[in-house]
């Protein structure tokens, strides 16, 4: 590739530039309303806050309930275990299923491919009322594993499409050679293709974990215990009825989404290779 | 390790939830926060001292609050008592959520309280507390209230000055909360006699007029917030301001005001007469221990508990008693809300009354904020309240439709079973199916009860009526209002048909840019000499991992017309600032621009993944032949890249055509459901307009079968594609 010109770097660095200035203002005007020591708005367009106190911050990450216990903490472990789970049940849902899709020749094949695509068309906010119903006949209402099943499931489609994509474009004979050498189809699947999916399978694994971490509306319905609410509804609690407590609700929500940052951050190499969305052919 | 960690835990977290108790508390539910929160614990502290009963408190997100008692307490898993505000009575009774107060003495609570928890002679609840409205007024620039309109006319003018942003009076002005009083003001009533809501009066023609005037003079500012009223009031920008109890928190500790009663109409002789509010502890009809929930219920809503709900939760009790206590009667902020709270009309907890805030919000905004005459506004809520008050379409045997069923079912049996026997047997032509069926078996089952059972569930109920927790099958006649969009023209709001292509367009504007900023971001981003590549594209996809409800609100807050960021940057640059959620074209844009925000930078990351696959030899061997960069550009990039975007568009545009949040978040359908999309217009017939899950279902039936068709556009816009490339 030919060298471009010094002018030509320059002009790619001052549009980056711009676009991410454009991508960050409205992040900073959050991190400004998280230090400002008011809980309203105002109007400015300067997005950096002009005195900066972590009191949001101490009252949302110190939050106790009544009788004492450090509720955010709580609710920060069963988030973590919510998603973490979620991601677990899900990726092994979803590798297995998309293998099969990918490598085994079955009646309904087609069919159930498109099925999968059909269920993100039907809106959610319909699906509440039948899944609680659900739910309850299994009894896996207000527990954190019922919860794991529905946000799992939900994120299963999309999983389920992004791996296929992915296996079908790994070389058969691989699978093959190792076929011959004597492995079973359970170790090829193990120890050959997994390592292989590595990046489709961090970015599915991303996704599934972002699906359980960001939901609110699920887990505040089917959760009865505020000590095991994850923490997307406890910043939901900071929007009243008459008013919203902007400075906290800014707080938590930076709180909430630094994880997901962090592992953005953590995987970002494989994201680019790993989001096939069942397309790439190389 | 970490997944077995992460399994470990969530088995301790099971493990650990399953301690009984020796008594088992019962269970109270309720949205406060704050000083209310610590007030309720409080006094349910005391109940447990005086009885021994535990008592255990959920406090829930107000959002989800109603959704939650409307699923948990039918399955049995709700509270025993739950505290809600009375205008919602009407909805619980209906779906048998709660149970009448046998507890209930009414010489107790005061009169009016009483009366808005009643339901055909009886009385649903306990009454905790009042809300209402009443006037705050700066008593270093306001000496003397006043009492009458025209005195508050005449004060007025010396108190405002618009264009220094001093205002005599602040009010939410196109909230009909905040209208109503003035309504009822003017003589104008809701319902008439027949019970069903009127409009087209000429009360609310002269209240409206009235509204208008204050505005048209720049006393009250236009499009005020609560976030505008509580900074000009404290700013002691805004002389008065209309507001409920809850603002008097929010007042800063050096301005001096006092509240009083709201002035009387002039040219009436009524006084406006705010709407009340009654926070009311209701107990659940299917709580197991109906007599101590009764216990629980009155005891938090009287004696101690009211005392302690007033000094420490700055609540106005409904409880007589109460203002007898020294402290809650000196207590000026209380016995002024209370004073108040005489006038105020207690809001009808009828369903009829849940029917009417869309059409008044409509009215109001169009006689505010666009030309709309007051005299005409009736008539277009009316046209409104029509359209949304479907009677019930007559019921339908559900024979010929269980019959259509069996002959499908015994069609397609006969058809497997007379197929011709295929060339190969099944074993032969699918080697591999007992494998694949155990790789699927996990997947598909659990596919199977969470998401195709519900979707079953969500077919079937779009061919019902549900009113009031009771499903009537009705055929098809759900769909045949909607397609013939019956009480509205075809070309406005609200017909199934304007939505559909407001809908559309909207898919299309996000689609098109989401892909041509993430191709150019890519296009930038993809040279591997650019330097800090790596940063920027950190930095980049920063607005995907934020939760979409947060960006949502936080664009929402970037719009706002008086403290928004981009009408601050406008008035930076010397613009006029713009009222965004006023026009189509505004309201729509800032919709576009926030899904726009949150969605290209996973155009930008498969547009990255799939410039990495196109070799390099193709464009070395373009530019030996003198081909121009754009030349490049759309004979080898575009072709090679299309296999590999095409899946993410379609997955992208069904994403965007059910992109809920943003337009229920941003806009809210503002200005009068223009921006409103399928999707949430399925949700406000489900959900706020009197729960009619069978016309929302109905809904989602057609947004799934236009999606569907797109599906299969798309599909075979993909084997063409594939074709093409071989």
């Amino acid at each position: 590739m030919s060298r471009p010109s010094r002018w030509r770097m320059a002009a790619i660095h001052a549009g980056l530039t711009l676009l991410c200035v454009a991508t960050l203002y409205p992040v900073l005007w959050v991190v400004k309303m998280a230090l400002s020591p008011t809980d309203g708005l105002a109007l400015t367009a300067n997005p950096f806050p002009e005195t900066v106190t972590l009191e949001h911050f101490r009252q949302v990450l110190s939050s106790t309930d009544a009788a004492g216990r450090w509720v955010f903490g709580r609710q920060l472990l069963a988030s973590i275990v919510v998603a973490g789970a979620t991601t677990v049940v899900g990726l092994t849902l979803a590798v297995s299923a998309a293998y099969a899709l990918s490598r085994f020749r079955f009646p309904g094949k087609e069919g159930g491919m498109q099925a999968l695509l059909v269920t993100q068309m039907f809106p959610a906010t319909l699906m509440m009322v039948p899944i609680y119903g659900i739910l309850q006949k299994l009894r896996l209402l207000d527990s954190l594993s019922g919860l794991v099943l529905v946000y799992a499931t939900t994120a299963l489609p999309f999983c389920i499409w992004n791996l296929k994509g992915y296996f079908d474009t790994l070389p058969r004979e691989l699978e093959e050679a190792a076929v011959m050498d004597g492995a079973s189809p359970f170790q090829v699947f193990v120890r050959v293709v997994l390592p292989l999916a590595r990046p489709a399978l961090a970015v599915t694994a991303l996704f599934s974990f972002m699906t359980a971490w960001n939901e609110f509306i699920l887990a505040a319905t089917l959760l009865n215990d505020p000590s095991r609410f994850t923490l997307p509804v406890a910043l939901q609690r900071y929007v009243g009825e008459h008013k919203v407590e902007w400075g906290k609700f800014a707080a938590g929500a930076l709180v909430v989404s630094a994880p997901v940052m962090a592992l953005f951050f953590a995987l970002q190499k494989h994201l680019v290779g790993g989001l096939t969305a069942g397309g790439v052919k190389g | 390790m970490k997944p077995w960690l992460a399994l470990a835990l969530l088995l301790t977290a099971l493990g650990a939830r399953a301690a009984p108790g020796d008594a088992r508390p019962l269970k109270l539910w309720h949205a406060y926060r704050g000083g209310e929160e610590s007030a309720l614990v409080q006094a349910t502290g005391l109940f447990t001292s005086k009885t021994g009963i535990p008592v255990e408190l959920l406090a829930l997100p107000y959002d989800a609050y109603a959704a939650k008692l409307t699923n948990a307490i039918p399955h049995g898993v709700g509270p025993d008592v739950f505290i809600f505000n009375h205008e919602r009575l009407r909805n619980f009774h209906a779906q048998h959520l709660v149970a009448p107060a046998s507890g209930l003495m009414r010489e107790d609570y005061f009169p009016n309280a009483v009366e808005a928890l009643e339901v055909d002679g009886q009385v649903y609840g306990y009454p905790m507390s009042l809300k209402s409205l009443a006037l705050y007024v700066n008593t270093k620039r306001v000496p003397h209230v006043p009492e009458t309109t025209n005195a508050l006319l005449t004060l007025l003018p010396a108190l405002s000055d618009a264009d220094a942003g001093r205002f005599g009076l602040a009010y939410e002005s196109g909230d009909f909360y905040f209208h109503a009083g003035f309504l009822f003001g003017f003589g104008g009533a809701l319902f008439d006699d027949s019970g069903r809501a009127s409009f087209d009066t000429q009360g609310m023609a002269r209240s409206l007029a009235f509204v208008k005037g204050l505005q048209d003079k720049r006393f009250i500012p236009q499009e005020a917030s609560g976030a505008l009223v509580k900074s000009l009031f404290n700013d002691g920008r805004a002389a008065m301001a209309i507001s409920g109890p809850w603002f008097a928190g929010e007042i800063a500790s050096d301005v001096d005001y006092r509240v009083v009663g709201l002035p009387v109409v002039s040219e009436t002789g009524l006084p406006i007469q705010p709407f009340l509010g009654v926070e009311t502890a209701y107990v659940s009809a299917r709580s197991a221990r109906a007599e101590q929930a009764q216990a629980l219920a009155r005891f938090i809503s009287l004696g101690e508990a009211s005392r302690v709900r007033a000094t420490v939760g700055r609540q106005i009790p409904a409880d007589v008693a109460a203002y007898t206590l020294r402290e809650v009667r000196e207590d000026t902020l209380i016995s002024s809300f209370r004073e108040a709270a005489r006038h105020a009309t207690p809001m009808p907890n009828t369903l009829e009354m849940a029917r009417v805030w869309e059409p008044m919000k409509l009215a109001l905004r169009a006689v505010l904020q666009g030309g709309t005459a007051p005299e005409d506004a009736g008539a277009l809520a009316d046209r409104r309240y029509r359209a949304l008050h479907r009677v019930r379409p007559p019921e339908a045997s559900p024979l010929p439709w269980l019959g259509l069923v069996g002959m499908v079912a015994l069609g397609g049996s006969v058809w497997v079973l007379r197929r011709p026997a295929a060339a190969h047997p099944f074993r032969r032509r699918y080697p591999d199916v007992a494998r694949a069926a155990a790789y699927l078996a996990p997947a598909a089952a659990g596919l199977a009860v969470l998401v195709f059972i519900p979707f079953a569930v969500g077919l079937g109920m779009s061919l019902f009526h549900h009113e009031a927790g009771e499903y009537s099958f009705v055929g098809l006649a759900n769909f045949v209002d909607i397609l013939a969009s019956r009480g509205y023209r075809i070309s406005e709001p609200l017909s199934f048909y304007f939505t559909l292509a407001v809908t559309l367009l909207w898919a299309l504007v996000n689609v098109v840019l989401h892909v041509s900023i993430g191709l150019l971001l890519a296009m930038l981003l993809k040279n591997p000499l650019l330097k800090l590549r790596g940063v920027y594209r950190v930095l980049l996809i920063i607005p995907w991992a934020v939760p979409n409800y947060i960006t949502a609100l936080m664009w929402k807050g970037m719009f706002h017309r008086q403290f928004g960021a981009i009408n601050g940057l406008l008035v930076a640059l010397g613009l006029e600032p713009v009222s965004w959620f006023t026009r189509f074209s505004t309201a729509f844009a800032a919709n576009v621009v926030t899904n726009t925000w949150l969605g290209f930078p996973f155009m930008m990351v498969v547009a990255l993944g799939a410039l990495q696959s196109i070799p390099q030899e193709l464009y070395e061997a373009a530019e030996v032949d003198g081909a121009s960069q754009w030349t490049q550009f759309r004979r080898i990039t575009l072709p090679l890249l299309k296999p590999a975007m095409l899946p993410a568009v379609i997955l992208g545009s069904v994403w965007t055509f059910n992109m809920f949040n943003i337009i229920y978040l941003v806009s809210g359908g503002e200005p009068g459901g223009g921006t409103d999309i399928l999707v949430s217009e399925a949700f406000r017939w489900a959900f706020q307009r009197n729960e009619q899950y069978g016309f929302a279902a109905a809904y989602s039936v057609l947004i799934f079968v236009v999606l569907l068709g797109w599906s299969a556009f798309t599909r075979r816009l993909t084997r063409a594609s594939s074709e093409v490339v071989g």
